[in-house]
C-alpha cells in the first residue's frame, strides 16, 4: 500500500512528470541510462496503481450517488418532457446485456446492495493488476471528447448520463443536447462515451487494454471520461470554481432533489441560500428544466 | 576536527561544467591522490615530504601530474555520443618506480603509468644538445653518454586500453588483491580482465534478462574482497548486496551470499524504490564488512549476517518528506560514494549544501561538517553543522532545510588509508582537510 501522504503533486501529475524524464533522457548526451530509467519506470508503476486505486475509489463514491439519482430519476419520470419509465428499464437491460454481468453498475434501486457487493468485490481484483510493461498505454490520456457521438443517441440517456458522468451535467430541454459543465468549460457530448456502453459495445472499450478487462466496460469509460476530466481539472486550474467540485454542495443538491419533486419549487430559495452563487450559475440549465416544469 | 585545510582550484573562478569532479582515489600509501573530471581529465596531486625543521608540520598536497585520459567518442553503429567523464579511477599497489592507475569512462578503461624522470642523458656522440645531427667530420673522440640530473618531470603513459567489453555503462572497476587481474562493471554484467591482456576479457556476471521488458534491477557498483582474491561483492538497484565467489563457477550469477534488509511495507512510497537503490558499496579494510550507501542511509553489513545490516546511519532523513520535489529536480537519482577510515572505526558520505557526514561507529557520535571557503579559513577548526527541520528551533548558525543548496552536492569522498586526512569534492572544487591533532588513525 503506497503512502501518497507525503507526497506533494498527485499521481497524475507524477505519471506525466516521469513521462517526460523518459522523454528527455532519450536526447541525453551518453546515450539513454538504463538505471535511471529503470527507476523513474517504478515511480510510473507506483504512481499508476495509485492512481487506478483513486479512481475505483472515485467510482465506488459515485456508486453511492447512483443510489440518490436513481431516486431522482423515478422523481423525473414525473416530467413528461424526461425519460418515461420504460426508456430507463430498457437501459438498464442494455447495459446489463453489454457489461456481462447480471447486475450492472449502475445499480437500479432494487438492486443496489448486490451491485455495491459486487463492486466492492472487483474493486481488490483491479487494484491487483501489475504494471506488465515499461511504457505507459497512450489510451491513459486519451479525451473522451475524441468520440464524437450523435446527438439523439444521448437525448436516450440524459437522465443516467447525469449519473455517470459529472453531477454537473444537465439537459437543456429547448435543443435537447446534453452538456457538461464544469471549471467553466463546456464539454457538448461529453458524457456520451460513458453512455455508450449502454448501448452494448462500442470502440472504446475495445480499444483499452487487458488491465481493465476484468471490470464491465462502463467503468472504462468511467475512468476514461474521470482521466479527461481530472486533466482538464489540471489544466484549467487556474480557472477552477472551487464550488464546481465541491462534492458536499453537490450532494446538498442531490438531497434537495431526492426529497421530493413537489416540494422543489417551494425550496428553490432554500437551495440559493445553500449553494454559493456559481454553483447556482452553473446549474442555470438545471433550475431552468425544474421551472420549465 | 582540527584542520589544516587545503583547496585545490581545478581551475580560477571562472570554470565549466567539464571541471566537475567526478572521482576522487588516494593510492595505496596515499602519498597521490588522483581526480578525474567531467571532462575526462585526471590530476593527481602528491603530498609533500614532512618537512625536517617542522616535525609536526605534516606535507601539503600539491599537483603532481595532469593528463587527457579519455576524449568524446562517437559510437557510430549506435549514433550515440560516448561521454568522456571519467567514473571511477583506482590505483594499482606500488610494485617498482612507476606509479600505475586504472581510469574508466562509459566504456573504456585504461591503465595509465605515471612515471618521473629527474635525470637525463648528455653527452651523445652523434647529436649535439639540442639534438641536431653532429657534422660526422667533426667528431673526434668517443665518450659516453652520463646521466645528469634535470628538473623532476612526471611522465604519463597510456600502457594498456581494454575497450569493446561493455554495452551498458561501466560505473565500477576493482583491483584484485592477486595484483594480476581486475573487474569492471557495467549495469548489467561484470567483466574479469588481466591486466597485460587487452583482447579479451571475461564475463563473470551477467544479469541481463532474455525479454529486457522483464528488466528488475541493475548492477550498481561491484569492488573485490581486499584480501580474497575470488571473492567479490556487487550492489543492485533493488538495494540488494551478492558476493560471489569465483571459485564456485566460471559464470557467477549464482551468489554465495545474499544481503538484504526486508522492507517496511508502511514506509511504502511512490519513491521506495528509488531510495533503496545501492549507490555505493566498499569492503572495510578488515574485509570483514560492507559498507553501502543509499539515498537516505549508510549501511554496514557483517558479511557473516545476510538477512540485516549491522548499522544503519541516517544520513539525512529530513528529506524523506522532499522526496517529491527531490524526484522533480532529478537530485533524488545522485549517486553518493561513501568510505571508510583506515581502521574501519569512522565511515564518511556526502550530503547537499556542501555537507558532508561522519560517523563513528564505536562511540556512535556522528558530525556535519561543511566544505566552503567561506566557512573556515585554513588551520581553522571546523565548525559542525546542524540542520533543523522547517521552522523548526534554530540555533545559530543551523540551517533550515528549505534553505539547503541541492546544487552544492558532495557525491565524492575518500579517505587517506593510513592517516586521519579526507580528500572532499564539492563540484569543481577539491578540499583536502587534516586532522593534525588525531593525525594516527584510532
Amino acid at each position: 500500500m503506497i503512502n501518497t501522504m507525503e507526497c506533494a503533486v498527485d499521481a497524475q501529475s507524477l505519471i506525466s512528470i516521469s513521462l517526460m524524464k523518459i522523454h528527455n533522457s532519450r536526447t541525453q548526451r551518453g546515450g539513454i541510462k538504463l538505471h535511471k530509467n529503470l527507476l523513474v519506470s517504478y515511480v510510473l508503476r507506483n504512481a499508476r496503481q495509485v492512481y487506478i486505486k483513486e479512481k475505483y475509489a472515485e467510482i465506488y463514491r459515485m456508486q453511492q450517488y447512483e443510489e440518490v439519482m436513481t431516486v431522482c430519476n423515478e422523481i423525473q419520470q414525473l416530467n413528461p418532457l424526461e425519460l418515461d419509465a420504460e426508456d430507463a428499464d430498457d437501459e438498464e437491460q442494455a447495459r446489463a446485456a453489454c457489461c456481462g454481468e447480471d447486475v450492472s453498475l449502475c445499480g437500479s434501486a432494487c438492486h443496489r446492495d448486490a451491485a455495491h457487493t459486487r463492486t466492492a468485490s472487483a474493486l481488490p481484483g483491479c487494484s491487483h493488476l501489475e504494471y506488465d510493461g515499461k511504457e505507459p498505454e497512450p489510451s491513459f490520456y486519451r479525451s473522451c471528447c475524441m468520440e464524437a457521438s450523435p446527438v439523439s443517441e444521448c437525448d436516450q440517456f440524459s437522465a443516467n448520463g447525469r449519473a455517470h458522468c459529472n453531477k454537473t451535467t444537465v439537459l437543456d430541454l429547448d435543443t435537447h443536447v446534453v452538456t457538461t459543465v464544469e471549471n467553466g468549460y463546456l464539454h457538448q457530448d461529453c458524457c456520451c462515451d460513458a453512455l455508450q456502453c449502454g448501448q452494448g459495445a462500442q470502440s472504446p472499450a475495445k480499444k483499452r487494454k487487458v488491465e481493465f478487462a476484468c471490470c464491465v466496460s462502463d467503468v472504462e469509460e468511467l475512468s476514461d471520461f474521470t482521466a479527461a476530466r481530472k486533466r482538464v481539472k489540471r489544466e484549467d486550474c487556474s480557472y477552477t470554481h472551487p464550488d464546481y467540485t465541491d462534492t458536499s454542495n453537490i450532494s446538498n443538491l442531490i438531497s434537495i432533489f431526492g426529497s421530493g419533486f413537489s416540494g422543489l419549487l417551494s425550496r428553490q430559495t432554500d437551495l440559493e441560500q445553500i449553494c454559493s452563487k456559481q454553483v447556482l450559475a452553473s446549474l442555470g440549465a438545471w433550475t431552468r428544466a425544474i421551472v420549465a416544469f | 576536527l582540527e584542520s589544516d585545510k587545503q583547496i585545490m582550484k581545478m581551475n580560477n573562478d571562472v570554470w565549466s561544467i567539464t571541471d566537475i569532479i567526478s572521482t576522487v582515489e588516494f593510492n595505496h600509501t596515499g602519498e597521490l591522490l588522483a581526480t578525474g573530471d567531467k571532462g575526462g581529465r585526471v590530476v593527481i596531486f602528491q603530498r609533500e615530504p614532512e618537512s625536517k625543521t617542522e616535525p609536526f608540520s605534516q606535507g601539503e598536497y600539491n599537483v603532481y601530474s595532469t593528463f587527457q585520459s579519455h576524449e568524446p567518442e562517437f559510437d557510430y553503429l549506435k549514433s550515440l555520443e560516448i561521454e568522456e567523464k571519467i567514473n571511477k579511477i583506482r590505483w594499482l599497489p606500488q610494485q617498482n618506480a612507476a606509479h600505475f592507475l586504472l581510469s574508466t569512462n562509459d566504456k573504456t578503461i585504461k591503465l595509465w603509468k605515471v612515471s618521473e624522470r629527474d635525470k637525463r642523458p648528455e653527452g651523445y656522440n652523434l647529436k649535439d644538445e639540442e639534438g641536431r645531427i653532429k657534422d660526422i667530420s667533426t667528431v673526434t673522440s668517443l665518450q659516453v653518454p652520463v646521466l645528469k640530473p634535470m628538473d623532476l618531470m612526471v611522465e604519463v603513459s597510456p600502457r594498456r586500453v581494454f575497450a569493446n567489453a561493455h554495452t551498458y555503462h561501466v560505473n565500477s572497476i576493482s583491483v584484485n588483491s592477486d595484483y594480476e587481474t581486475y573487474m569492471s562493471a557495467d549495469d548489467l554484467r561484470i567483466n574479469l580482465w588481466h591486466l597485460d591482456i587487452t583482447d579479451r576479457s571475461f564475463n563473470i556476471v551477467d544479469i541481463k534478462p532474455a525479454n529486457m521488458e522483464d528488466l528488475t534491477e541493475v548492477i550498481t557498483a561491484a569492488e573485490f574482497h581486499p584480501h580474497h582474491c575470488n571473492l567479490f561483492v556487487y550492489s543492485s538497484s533493488k538495494g540488494t548486496l551478492r558476493l560471489c565467489d569465483m571459485r564456485e563457477a566460471a559464470l557467477c550469477d549464482k551468489h554465495s551470499k545474499l544481503f538484504e534488509e526486508p522492507e517496511d511495507p508502511s514506509a511504502r512510497s511512490f519513491f521506495s524504490e528509488i531510495i533503496s537503490s545501492v549507490s555505493d558499496v566498499k569492503f572495510s579494510h578488515s574485509g570483514r564488512y560492507l559498507l553501502t550507501r543509499d539515498y537516505l542511509t549508510a549501511k554496514v553489513w557483517d558479511l557473516n549476517m545476510e538477512s540485516k545490516p549491522l548499522e544503519t546511519y541516517q544520513v539525512h532523513d529530513y528529506l524523506r518528506s522532499k522526496l517529491c520535489s527531490l524526484y522533480e529536480n532529478d537530485c533524488i537519482f545522485d549517486k553518493f560514494e561513501c568510505a571508510w577510515n583506515g581502521s574501519d572505526s569512522v565511515i564518511m558520505t556526502g550530503a547537499y549544501n556542501n555537507f558532508f557526514r561522519m560517523f563513528d561507529r564505536n562511540t556512535k557520535r556522528d558530525v556535519t561538517l561543511e566544505a566552503s571557503r567561506e566557512s573556515s579559513k585554513p588551520r581553522a577548526v571546523l565548525k559542525p553543522r546542524r540542520v533543523c527541520a522547517a521552522g523548526g528551533k534554530r540555533r545559530k548558525d543551523d540551517i533550515s532545510v528549505d534553505s539547503l543548496d541541492f546544487t552544492k552536492k558532495i557525491l565524492h569522498t575518500a579517505w587517506h588509508p593510513n592517516e586521519n586526512i579526507i580528500a572532499i569534492a564539492a563540484t569543481n572544487n577539491l578540499y583536502i582537510f587534516q586532522d593534525k591533532l588525531n593525525s594516527e588513525m584510532h
